[in-house]
């Protein structure tokens, strides 16, 4: 069965030189931070989005800026391409490499650089997973916000990537409003520091440019993020409902009071199954979806704001409350929540969707999700970031059927065009990546691509930084879909060109 | 994950099994965060998902191990951190284990590799031929620097840099017979005296027959028993490894059929986590499958166990700081987090989790001896992260982390159940500061 989204032919000229390619790079690089062997190169071939796989023709993990600026200027130089990776944990597939490109990982870059309470700012290398930020500052009473569900794992570098979000982001806001400065190694090999630790810098707002821009706009190697101090507690409270649709329209009428808690997490009964299967956090098992609100403050300040919140859903005929009555419990309600897509591993495989929609739309979008799913014959289990309209319908299927592989993959397509139509947009948190790049004309017009292609290639004249994502192939280069070596020639023209084409 | 293997590769049933445990990774990456070698170095092909990846893909394509593949297994610690973390539920540690018989089974590891790990195999899981070892390490523990400075002999230079200054003398405890509980009967269990723990430390299981008979628990130390397999097991010693468990196996179901067992008492985690699994292990073998499993499912580590008894008011003790370590066989391998510690408080100690407990000490059965760089560097980080909450001693379950971390520290470490015993009545540990600090 074919696949159903492309990659850029591989470069057979660059394939050709890869010997050559491997030696130059040892100059460049100790021996333990340079992959080779097919064999090793085999676990690179792919990250969380697994359904596909490219091999990469070599990878490195650098131990500095100065080495990942030695190998981005080598490569742009050679006209290679390259893979920025974090600790590849995309569902989007934006850390794919192509058998082409160098993948440029960041794991080896662990290291807490500094933390400066007076400022309020953490400085990191990318490489620092997202939660040891929270977990270096946490007995001093700081916490770094966005936390996405993969925050165990995830790297902020591919936080800054994909402008990560997570439960909590709908009162502290998504990476892009917690990142207060980057080190970037620029396609030419260049470093440049942008943002810094004061509250605004100079000039464009460069950092909300490269904060989502997948790794196409530079290399980011260190993060300066803000620190928030923690709140005085924090309480989940279980709302189990009879139907989506009262539960979708609790969200709606809780927002639209003007109330924000932490977080409004979402989840049908299908991933209440799942995830009380992994982490025993008591989900009500009874009810067909169940809302996680977390308020937080002072006893007294949650205590009025969950009044407000339980009258809200008591008119929405809310079937079970329960307030979680310790640390421990609040640990296992956000275990079972957070650990719900890799728990969906225990049942079925599974495709993750990102789509937004606004409130609104909350229930039609989940009433027209199930009845795409039951199209397809296919299973749909919905576990999201219900307070700010982020959805995440799960599409469960056996991944060694590939038919039915390949009806996943389009269901999920209807599903994220759904979105779009819905008033919504493709993607929340998860990035572009390969997975939705071909869906991109389904929201943009070809002059917004275009514009939007003029603004990348300023930063990589060469489109060598992680090509293959986020801008459909059809429409970059007239006729040699990312013909690199072509448009090594032609410089910016070829970006022009490609913005004339589509246009 | 999807995975390619045809009909006639899933007819061998362990890679079936591999299989089936390869189906469920969903590749979600969660795993890389509490891997003790991913974190020390920043390698995915030295993490378990790095790892799963390198064994699938030699298993799918029916090759023999090779270089690489053996050198990512090899640093493999199975200290199970990874299957706590798997919300996924990959049985991460019987597909290792499948992919170590393959690498033992098709590679030809280079010679000093070999004679290490075959001196290894022949020496630690017999007391007799160990206490020999230690006594000639003694006279050898010169040499050590010169051996470290030889890559092939490094080993080597761990070997004796591990063992300890002085040997005890053999415990009687060690003999076969019973112990008999004093006042009224409360159980009966049979305890494994296993093979290095009772030559390094036989004060652990001292400790344990004197408390368990204290408190009413006849212990039954059985004729036959023997090293519990776990060292052989992980070096994909796949035949001595079943041959051990068979043989402890013989020797428990004995006890079983003659007056009845409440439990097997472990008090070496590394060796719970093995016995409880000799079930799995012994899966294809019609004569032992219901008799392992019945093994398996009587072992208790001895806080389990004790955890499950009323234990008498403290005589001793009160008032140090105790920071717990908890070894990765016993909170990844069998998942006891909560009894060991709860003990220990209810016994009226002030109980310490250190920083990043989930990460290993480095001691991993003979890994410190295979792999004694990495090892290093999780035991310096281990202690670094223990001495943070300064406490007056250290507390673990197993005797590996034992002699690990007390290479790097000159805080006293002693096993759980000798604090207990002590605590209830028996005399006090060696180590144990002199002066009970008061903490009023």
């Amino acid at each position: 069965m074919p696949d159903l989204i492309a990659f850029l032919e591989p470069d057979l000229a660059v394939i050709g030189r890869r010997p050559a390619i491997i030696a130059d790079l040892a100059q460049l690089l100790p021996e333990s931070c340079l992959i080779t062997e097919e064999r090793e190169l085999v676990p690179f071939d792919t990250d969380a989005f697994v359904s596909y796989r490219r091999m990469p023709l070599a990878v490195v993990l650098p131990e500095t800026t100065a080495q990942v600026a030695a190998v981005l200027k080598y490569c742009n130089d050679n006209a290679i391409s390259v893979v920025p990776r974090g600790a590849g944990t995309s569902l989007s597939g934006g850390a794919i490499p192509q058998e082409d490109a160098i993948v440029i990982g960041v794991s080896k870059m662990n290291q807490i650089l500094e933390v400066d309470y007076a400022n309020r700012a953490a400085r990191v290398q990318a490489g620092v997973t997202n939660i040891s930020i929270s977990q270096a500052v946490d007995a001093d009473g700081f916490f770094y916000a966005p936390d996405p569900s993969s925050q165990l794992a995830c790297t902020i570098g591919g936080n800054i990537g994909m402008n990560s979000g997570g439960a909590h982001c709908l009162k502290y806001g998504v990476t892009t409003n917690n990142l207060m400065g980057v080190r970037m190694v620029m396609f030419d090999g260049s470093i440049v520091d942008i943002g810094g630790k004061a509250l605004d810098s100079s000039g464009y707002d460069l950092l909300g440019l490269i904060c989502g821009s997948e790794g196409q706009l530079g290399i980011v190697t260190e993060a300066t993020v803000r620190l928030l101090a923690k709140p005085e507690g924090a309480r989940p409270v279980l709302f189990g409902f009879e139907t989506s649709v009262a539960a979708g329209a609790c969200v709606t009428d809780i927002i639209g009071a003007g109330i924000i808690p932490v977080a409004i997490e979402f989840m049908d009964k299908p991933a209440i199954e799942i995830c009380e299967a992994f982490a025993h956090a008591g989900y009500p098992m009874d009810v067909e979806a169940l809302l996680i609100v977390e308020v937080e403050g002072s006893d007294a300040e949650m205590d009025a704001m969950l009044a407000r919140i339980i009258e809200i859903a008591r008119r929405h005929g809310v079937k079970t409350i329960r307030e979680s009555q310790s640390a421990t419990e609040a640990a296992l309600i956000w275990k079972g929540r957070k650990s719900a897509f890799g728990a969906t591993g225990r049942i079925a495989d599974y495709i993750c969707m990102d789509g937004t929609v606004p409130l609104g739309q909350l229930s039609y979008v989940l009433a027209k999700t199930s009845e795409i799913t039951d199209r397809y014959g296919l299973r749909v289990a919905n576990v999201f970031h219900a307070g700010d309209g982020n959805m995440h319908p799960l599409i469960l299927f056996d991944a060694n059927d590939p038919e039915e592989s390949l009806k996943a993959e389009m269901a999920g397509n209807d599903i994220l065009k759904l979105c779009v139509d819905a008033g919504g947009c493709l993607t929340g948190e998860h990035g572009v990546g390969i997975e939705k790049r071909d869906l991109m004309r389904h929201q943009y017009s070809d002059a917004d691509l275009a514009q939007q292609m003029r603004v990348r290639a300023a930063f990589d004249p060469k489109w060598i930084l992680n090509p293959s994502k986020v801008f459909p192939l059809e429409g970059r280069n007239g006729s040699q879909t990312g013909n690199q070596s072509a448009l090594a020639e032609e410089g910016k023209a070829g970006a022009a060109r490609t913005g004339k084409t589509a246009a | 994950m999807q995975t390619n293997f045809t009909a006639e590769q899933l007819a061998d049933s362990g890679v079936a099994e591999s299989e089936k445990i390869l189906r469920k990774c969903v590749h979600c990456g969660f795993c890389t965060a509490t891997c003790p070698t991913y974190v020390t170095l920043g390698n995915e092909l030295d993490s378990p998902r790095g790892r799963i990846y390198l064994i699938k893909d030699m298993l799918e394509n029916n090759r023999p191990a090779d270089k690489q593949v053996v050198t990512h297994i090899d640093r493999c610690l199975s200290c199970l951190a990874c299957m706590t973390t798997c919300p996924s539920g990959v049985n991460y540690m019987h597909l290792v284990d499948h992919a170590r018989v393959h690498i033992e089974k098709t590679y030809k590891r280079p010679l000093m590799n070999r004679i290490t790990r075959a001196l290894l195999a022949l020496v630690l899981p017999y007391p007799g031929r160990l206490r020999a070892s230690l006594y000639a390490a003694r006279l050898g523990r010169s040499f050590a620097p010169l051996f470290r400075a030889v890559p092939g002999l490094k080993p080597m230079a761990a070997m004796l840099e591990l063992a300890p200054p002085s040997v005890p003398r053999a415990s009687n405890i060690a003999r076969p017979g019973t112990h008999a509980g004093a006042g009224e009967k409360r159980g009966r269990v049979a305890i494994l005296t296993g093979c290095a723990q009772p030559v390094l430390k036989p004060g652990i299981n001292e400790a344990t027959v004197r408390l368990l008979n204290r408190i009413g628990v006849e212990v039954v130390v059985p004729e036959g028993e023997g090293c519990c397999g776990a060292l052989v097991h992980h070096m994909g010693r796949e035949h001595d490894a079943l041959d051990a468990a068979r043989k402890n196996i013989d020797a428990w179901t004995r006890q079983i059929d003659r007056g009845g067992l409440d439990a097997i008492i472990i008090t070496a985690s590394g060796c719970g986590t093995t016995i409880k699994d000799y079930g799995y292990m012994l899966r294809e073998d019609p004569a032992y499958a219901e008799k392992a499993t019945r093994v398996s499912g009587l072992a208790r580590d001895i806080t389990e166990y004790l955890a499950t008894l009323e234990l008498p008011a403290p005589i001793n003790g009160a008032g140090l700081v105790v920071a717990y370590h908890s070894a990765c066989s016993m909170q990844h391998g069998q998942k006891i987090t909560v009894q060991p510690k709860a003990l220990l408080k209810a016994a009226g100690f002030t109980v310490k989790d250190p920083p990043e407990g989930h990460l290993c000490c480095g001691s991993a059965g003979v890994y410190n001896i295979l792999q004694p760089e990495i090892a290093r560097t999780l035991r310096d980080r281990k202690v670094k992260n223990i001495e943070r909450t300064k406490p007056d001693l250290i507390a673990t379950g197993n005797i590996g982390c034992i002699t690990q971390i007390a290479g790097g520290t000159d805080i006293p470490i002693i096993h759980t159940v000798e604090l207990l015993d002590w605590v209830y009545g028996g005399d006090k540990p060696d180590g144990v500061p002199a002066a009970v600090k008061a903490t009023l």
